[in-house]
């Protein structure tokens, strides 16, 4: 596998890792169900439903993409998917403050695998991976097996990555960091979140 | 506008909150209960090593007469941080100030000059009433979907009240809170326990009832409020309402224990129709469902009836009138005004089902009117009533109006509005700061106080 083939990968795999790190994704959410329910266990449980609720969130995307990308001309998809993310940057600094809430500390698996489904939808995140795919579904000639097989791929580097993160980053602080931290550390990750989108956006506008 | 890291006055639990540093200002809601001149935001200086110590530093009239501020709150507060719906970087900068009686709802700045904040947006009744479908707007509080607004009466003044919900960054009003409301119709505070996805709301009720004092038929026919009402906080559904018995008239004020992990909290009743007395109960947990212990009753004093205002000279009695209730931040010290009598009150309540009396001061009183160290040999009237914790459990400030139409049925020559603080020891005991007494303007009466930065009954926390 060379550089260029490698790259959309890496993406995918660099974008779980962002994700993760965003305590907004998952890792605090997890840290405050253990500490209610006075059970690392129960931060572990948290993972699971919430990976599977990113994933399906961002597998939707992919797989519009990869579908739109078998019938539209790529110059046409990167313009169409640069446009939405702008789009969708500028409604998420403009309104992302004013989501409904609808899973609390209660939760189950269910309410947490809806969480974060919700969460990455609104969040934009797959939209965020969409420069990496449109290149992988160039090299495929329809939408079929193939198609669905790379998206599913995908998805999975993507989350598997973003599940790691998002499993260390709870563990860790659910041992031995305590929350104290939040208070001076938790940068903006809305300002930088909205800042990928727009830069994802351009790149996609610029290469179309 | 968002910041680059969290605002420095969030804290993730209540325990991290108990090391914040002391508040400076106070913010005291001031109104004039002819509806002459203006109501104000009255800032008085609580910083012990000031020159102004114990002085109004800062005064903010309204725009208009009439509107009879009461209770307020901040746009943005801890429970920005949740995990489940995270507004870290928004800024507690904003004073949410409604008018009861005028339904308007003013907007401070209080960031540039925390002294002399400045109003940003003025929301008129008519606006108020057409987005929210409520009126009378009273308890704010800051919350996972924004700023939570609890109204005592719906668009034409009647039944039901309820909750609407404010953005916490525009201020516009986003509509009706509940979704299905079940048997709910009267309405005073509301507040939650964030682990258990709950809301929590009381009783007062209907503005007909009360603009023009307290009703005595109302009254004694125990028609005025005595339920406690459960919700699910995100469904926005009603989920069990809970009857303490028309005789115990008034459920007021919600303390949820701060700690989210704990599934109690205290709330009062003003007076028993049986004998005078005043009430505290706790509510908790048991099973799937919420259940109420009445924990602490307090009696009626024997008095003079030459002594007595009219309505209560048949009885020969003072009511202890408990109209307020605050809850440390650790949860362990309760705060309880007795209106009537003048006491107020410190209770261990480590235990929330066998409260323990740790300590009282007397001041003011129907009776008793006792006086204040600085306040010389003065005759004081009006007694506490709004009481505000420090975030360290270290200092309480109360003032001593309740409502303007009401004041005068319990203190018949009106009240002369003040403010004094106590220092609280941290193994339990309650006392005077002798230097502190605010003598509040003649034309103004105080009513709720906030603290800069937060308090104990501003916040409420996700993480143990």
């Amino acid at each position: 596998m060379t550089l260029q083939t490698a790259w959309p990968w890496l993406t995918f795999a660099g974008l779980g890792l962002f994700h993760g790190l965003n305590p907004a994704m998952g890792w605090l959410f997890a840290v405050a169900l253990g500490l209610h329910r006075h059970s690392r266990r129960a931060v572990l449980l948290a993972l699971p439903p919430m990976a599977a609720g990113h994933a399906l969130s961002i597998w939707l995307v992919a797989a519009s993409v990869m579908a739109v990308g078998a019938v539209v001309n790529a110059p046409a998809i990167h313009l169409a998917a640069g446009s939405i993310l702008m789009v969708w940057a500028g409604y998420h600094w403009l309104y992302g403050h004013r989501h409904r809430v609808r899973v609390g500390m209660t939760a189950g698996i269910g309410g947490l695998a809806v969480w974060s489904f919700l969460m990455a939808t609104a969040h934009g995140a797959g939209l965020m991976l969409v420069p990496a795919l449109v290149p992988l579904c160039a090299s495929l000639p329809t939408v079929g097996r193939a198609s669905l097989l790379v998206s599913l791929a995908a998805v999975a580097v993507h989350t598997l990555t973003m599940l790691v993160a998002t499993g260390l980053i709870a563990v860790v602080v659910y041992e031995w960091l305590g929350l104290a931290f939040l208070r001076r550390s938790w940068i903006n990750f809305d300002l930088l979140w909205t800042g990928a989108l727009v830069a994802t956006g351009l790149v996609l506008i610029i290469t179309a | 506008m968002a910041t680059w890291r969290p605002d420095p006055t969030f804290y993730p639990s209540p325990r991290m909150a108990m090391k914040a540093p002391a508040e400076t200002l106070a913010y005291v809601a001031s109104f004039d209960p002819t509806r002459l001149v203006p109501d104000a935001i009255s800032v008085v200086d609580v910083d012990p090593g000031s020159s102004t110590y114990s002085q109004m530093v800062g005064t903010v009239p309204m725009p208009n007469a009439g509107d009879e501020l009461h209770h307020f709150g901040w746009n943005a507060c801890s429970s920005c941080l949740c995990p489940n719906a995270p507004h870290p970087h928004s800024e507690r900068r904003y004073l949410i100030v409604p008018g009861l009686r005028s339904s308007r709802i003013h907007i401070l700045d209080a960031k540039a000059n925390p002294r002399e904040p400045k109003i940003v947006r003025v929301l008129e009744p008519a606006e108020v009433a057409e987005r929210s479908g409520y009126t009378r707007p009273h308890t704010i509080h800051c919350g996972p979907e924004g700023i939570y607004v609890a109204a005592l009466a719906n668009a034409a003044g009647d039944a039901p009240g309820g909750v609407f919900l404010m953005d916490h960054e525009s201020f516009d009003i986003r509509g009706r809170w509940e979704i299905d409301r079940g048997p709910q119709r009267l309405a005073y505070d509301v507040w939650w326990h964030l682990g258990y996805d709950t809301m929590v709301t009381s009783e007062w009720g209907l503005p007909a009832t009360f603009e023009n004092g307290l009703d005595p038929e109302v009254l004694l026919g125990g028609r005025y409020g005595h339920k406690l009402h459960f919700w699910d906080l995100h469904a926005r559904r009603h989920t069990q309402e809970i009857d303490f018995g028309a005789e115990n008239q008034l459920v007021f004020e919600l303390r949820p224990a701060h700690d989210p992990t704990k599934a109690f909290g205290f709330v009062n009743s003003v007076i028993s129709l049986k004998d005078l007395s005043a009430s505290i109960w706790t509510w908790y947990r048991e099973g799937d469902a919420w259940a109420v212990r009445k924990v602490i009753e307090i009696p009626a004093e024997a008095a003079d009836p030459e002594a007595l205002p009219p309505m209560l000279k048949g009885f020969a009695a003072v009511p202890p009138l408990v109209t307020d209730i605050d809850l440390s931040m650790d949860d362990r010290f309760l705060y309880v005004s007795c209106w009537g009598t003048g006491d107020l009150r410190q209770y261990d309540v480590s235990d929330p089902f066998a409260p323990k009396l740790t300590g009282t001061v007397r001041i003011g009183g129907i009776v008793s009117r006792a006086s204040h160290p600085k306040a010389g040999k003065d005759a004081l009237n009006g007694g506490p009533q709004m009481v505000e914790v420090s975030r360290d459990g270290r200092r309480v400030y109360f003032t001593n109006s309740l409502y303007g139409a009401i004041d005068e049925q319990f203190y018949p020559e009106g009240i002369d509005g003040w403010m004094v603080k106590l220092d609280a020891d941290p193994a339990g005991g309650i006392a005077f700061d002798r230097d502190f007494f605010v003598a509040w303007p003649k034309t103004h009466r105080p009513h709720q106080v906030r603290l800069e930065g937060g308090d104990c009954s501003s916040d409420s926390y996700c993480y143990p």
